[in-house]
C-alpha cells in the first residue's frame, strides 16, 4: 500500500517573531526527526508548537533558521505533504469519497484509479459504506476519520497533524488513537502530532518533545520505550505513569501546573 | 409533494379563501365604491373575462424577469470573482457597486428609455440593474468566507489558484449565491415593472397603468393578482432548483448525524 519512502524532518535554531507585535512564538528551536518517526509536540496552549508545525507545513514561513524536509528546504508547502486539522476542514458540499479524493485531484492524479485505495482507507477507520455521506451527515469522531483518511490517501512522506482530537470527547478521543496508531503502524509514515494531552503525547508516540511557553522553546524530549501495538491499558502501566510523571514535573517546573498547598 | 408541502399549500389556500371572504363580505358591508376597492369576485371575474389577453402581458412581464435576472446572474457572479480574485478591483470597482446601489434605480429608469427605446430593452436594463446587486454583493460575501483551516489545507495541497477559485471558493459561496438570488428574483419582477411603468405598450406593468388611466380597479388588481402569483412562482423556482443543486447544505438536511 505504502510506496513513497517516509521523509525526516531537521529543524534547524528556527525562531518565529509576529511581525507588528514582536511576539516570539517560537525561539531558537531545533529537532531531527528520523524518517518513519512518531513525534508528538505537547505543550500548553499558546507555546508555538502549532506555529513550528505550520512552518514544517509550509504555511507560516520561519523569521530565522530553516527547516528541510525529506532533503529540501521548506520554503512553500512540501511535496507529499499530509495535513490534518484540530477542526476537520472537509468540504461540506462533497461526499466523504469525494473528500478523500481531493488531494489526488488537486495534485492532478487519477482519481479513479485510487478510489479503492480510499475505500481501503475507510474501511480501516470503520467507515465503510458511508462513501456517499455528506459531512454535515457524520458525527465529529467520523468527520475526524474522514480527515485523516484524506490525509493519507495520497501516500505523504509526511503527515502534520495539528490537535487534530482536540475537539472531541474523551472517548471518541480514545477510540481514534488506537485507529491512528493501526494506520501508522501499517504505513510508517513520519508523524509530527500536536496535541496538549498528556496521555494521547504519550500513547502515540516514540518521542514526545516537550514545549515551554512564550517564548516557544524546547523544554525536555522523553523517548518512549513501549512496546507497539500498544493497548490502552498500556496507560496504566507503571512505565506510562513514569513519562507521565516527569512530563507533570515539567509543567509544575513551568509554573504551569500548581498544587494546592 | 411530500406531505409537508402538500399541507403548507392548503394552509396557504383556506388564509386566501378566508381572507378574500373578509373582504367580499367588508365591502359589500360598509358600501365600499368598487373604484375605491373593487370586491374578489368583480376582480376574478375581471381577470377570467380576458384570461388570454392578461396571460400575454403576463408572459411578457415573465420574459422580461427572466432576462434581467439572468444577466443578473451571469455578470454579478463574474464580477464577484474578479473582485475577489484582484486586491486592484476589490478598491475600485467594488466601490464603485456599493455606490452606485445607494442611488435609486427608479430613478435613472427614463434614461433606459432614452438610451434603448421603448421594447423589451430598456426593461431588461432596469430588471437587471435592480437584481445585480443582490447577486454582487452576497456572491463576494460567500467567496470570502471559505474557513481559514480550508484555505490552509487547499495551500498545503498545494493547489493553484484556479483550483482554489473552482474546487474551493466557488462551491463554498453558493449558498450565498443562492440567498442573493432569491432576493434578485424579486427585484427583477419590481425592475420589470418599473421598466413598464416608464413606457410600454405590454407587460402587466403597462396594464396597471393604463387601466389607472381609466379608473379601472378592477382591472388594476387583476393585475397585482397575477403579479402575486407570478412572483411566488419565481421565487419557488430557485428554491427549488436550490435544493437540487445543493443536496449538502445544512439547511435542508433531513437526516442528523449519529454516533
Amino acid at each position: 500500500m505504502s510506496e513513497r519512502a517516509a521523509a525526516g524532518i531537521r529543524i534547524e535554531r528556527v525562531v518565529k517573531i509576529f511581525g507588528d507585535v514582536g511576539i516570539t512564538a517560537l525561539n531558537e528551536v531545533s529537532l531531527d526527526i528520523a524518517p518513519g518517526e512518531f513525534v508528538s509536540i505537547l505543550g500548553p496552549s499558546g507555546c508555538g508548537k502549532s506555529t513550528l508545525l505550520r512552518c514544517v507545513a509550509g504555511l507560516d514561513t520561519p523569521s530565522k533558521g530553516q527547516i528541510v524536509v525529506g532533503g529540501v528546504p521548506v520554503s512553500a508547502p512540501p511535496e507529499h505533504l499530509g495535513i490534518v486539522f484540530q477542526r476537520d476542514a472537509l468540504l461540506e458540499w462533497r461526499s466523504v469519497i469525494d473528500n478523500l479524493l481531493l488531494p489526488i485531484e488537486f495534485r492532478g492524479g487519477d482519481s479513479r484509479a485510487v478510489r479503492p485505495h480510499a475505500k481501503a482507507l475507510l474501511r480501516m477507520v470503520g467507515l465503510e459504506g458511508f462513501e456517499d455521506r455528506y459531512p454535515s451527515q457524520l458525527s465529529g469522531g467520523m468527520r475526524q476519520r474522514v480527515a485523516i483518511c484524506r490525509a493519507l490517501v495520497d501516500d505523504p512522506m509526511l503527515l502534520l497533524m495539528d490537535e487534530p482530537f482536540g475537539a472531541l470527547d474523551a472517548l471518541t478521543r480514545d477510540q481514534l488513537n488506537i485507529e491512528l496508531q493501526r494506520l501508522w503502524l501499517a504505513n510508517r509514515k513520519t508523524v509530527l502530532f500536536v496535541t496538549h494531552s498528556i496521555t494521547e503525547a504519550i500513547f502515540l508516540a516514540d518521542r514526545v518533545v516537550v514545549f515551554s511557553p512564550r517564548p516557544g522553546s524546547i523544554a525536555d524530549v522523553i523517548h518512549v520505550d513501549l512496546p507497539r501495538p500498544r493497548k490502552l491499558a498500556v496507560r496504566t502501566s507503571e512505565l506510562f505513569h513514569g513519562y507521565a510523571g516527569r512530563i507533570r514535573t515539567l509543567f509544575e517546573g513551568m509554573g504551569l501546573l500548581k498544587e494546592d498547598e | 409533494m411530500n406531505r409537508q408541502s402538500l399541507q403548507g399549500v392548503a394552509i396557504t389556500t383556506m388564509t386566501l379563501i378566508v381572507f378574500g371572504l373578509i373582504w367580499e363580505a367588508g365591502v359589500s358591508y360598509f358600501g365600499v365604491k368598487p373604484i375605491v376597492l373593487p370586491p374578489p369576485s368583480a376582480i376574478l371575474r375581471e381577470l377570467f373575462s380576458e384570461l388570454p389577453w392578461y396571460l400575454g402581458h403576463a408572459w411578457f412581464t415573465l420574459i422580461v424577469t427572466l432576462g434581467g435576472f439572468a444577466l443578473a446572474v451571469v455578470i454579478g457572479v463574474a464580477l464577484a470573482v474578479l473582485i475577489v480574485e484582484s486586491k486592484l478591483l476589490e478598491k475600485t470597482i467594488y466601490t464603485v457597486i456599493v455606490g452606485l446601489n445607494s442611488v435609486p434605480k427608479v430613478a435613472i429608469a427614463p434614461l433606459f428609455v432614452i438610451w434603448m427605446g421603448t421594447g423589451a430593452e430598456p426593461k431588461l436594463a432596469i430588471a437587471f440593474l435592480i437584481a445585480v446587486f443582490a447577486i454582487v454583493i452576497d456572491t463576494v460575501l460567500g467567496l470570502k468566507s471559505v474557513p481559514a483551516d480550508i484555505l490552509d489545507l487547499g495551500r498545503a495541497l498545494r493547489g493553484s489558484r484556479s483550483m482554489m477559485l473552482w474546487r474551493i471558493r466557488f462551491p463554498c459561496a453558493l449558498p450565498s449565491l443562492f440567498a442573493g438570488m432569491k432576493v434578485a428574483i424579486s427585484l427583477a419582477l419590481v425592475g420589470a415593472i418599473v421598466g413598464e411603468f416608464v413606457s410600454s405598450q405590454r407587460g402587466l406593468g403597462y396594464v396597471i397603468l393604463s387601466a389607472q388611466g381609466t379608473f379601472d380597479t378592477a382591472r388594476v388588481f387583476a393585475a397585482v393578482f397575477l403579479l402575486a402569483i407570478l412572483g411566488m412562482l419565481l421565487f419557488a423556482a430557485i428554491v427549488r432548483i436550490e435544493r437540487w443543486a445543493l443536496p449538502w447544505h445544512a439547511s435542508q438536511k433531513d437526516y442528523s448525524p449519529s454516533a
